[in-house]
């Protein structure tokens, strides 16, 4: 898993049957120090994330167990808000 | 499995419920000679592991979940291990 902050989201209408109802968000993986790391990308969401929040995403397979017993094809769910993070380095 | 270290804790109160009583910690994976390899990531805690620690972690789902006790969790990395040491030829 790894932390990212929403930036965006996505509005398909036409789309695999198996993802209708699920909220397309676009991802902007972070850094601890909350800097950018990488490109941002498409995650579905699993836990009512919104605009500007930070969460952290699963990557491959595990990303459709939360629709568990649907599998939706997708390879990034965000799976947590997050409150805050702490680090000591 | 790859060795890293644990940087951070993280607090997410909402989340996927399979995360529930699960420890989320940050860890920096680590080169062999100890220093940082790419960007850190989340990972639970199955072994009661602290800030500072040098770590082994699983980087695949299956076995992430299973460290958790939990089927088809949406998770894709474990601390499996405390490294005592590592020695190289």
């Amino acid at each position: 898993m790894q932390l990212a902050r929403v930036i965006g989201d996505v509005v398909a209408t036409r789309k695999d049957e198996n993802l209708v109802g699920i909220k397309l968000l676009v991802v902007q993986p972070l850094t601890p120090e909350r800097k950018d790391v990488g490109r941002p990308f498409v995650a579905v969401d699993a836990v009512g994330a919104g605009v500007g929040e930070e969460v952290f995403f699963v990557r491959g397979k595990e990303a459709s167990f939360p629709f568990y017993p649907v599998e939706p094809p997708v390879d990034a769910a965000i799976v947590g808000i997050v409150d805050h993070w702490d680090t000591e380095t | 499995m790859q060795i890293g270290r644990v940087i951070g804790t993280v607090v997410s109160t909402q989340k996927h419920r399979k995360f529930e009583g699960a420890k989320l910690l940050l860890v920096q994976p680590l080169n062999l000679d100890g220093t940082p390899r790419g960007t850190a990531l989340l990972a639970i805690d199955g072994v009661g592991a602290g800030v500072r620690e040098r770590v082994l972690i699983v980087l695949e789902g299956r076995a992430a979940g299973e460290s958790l006790g939990k089927k088809a969790a949406p998770v894709d990395a474990a601390i499996v291990g405390i490294v005592d040491r590592v020695d190289l030829d």
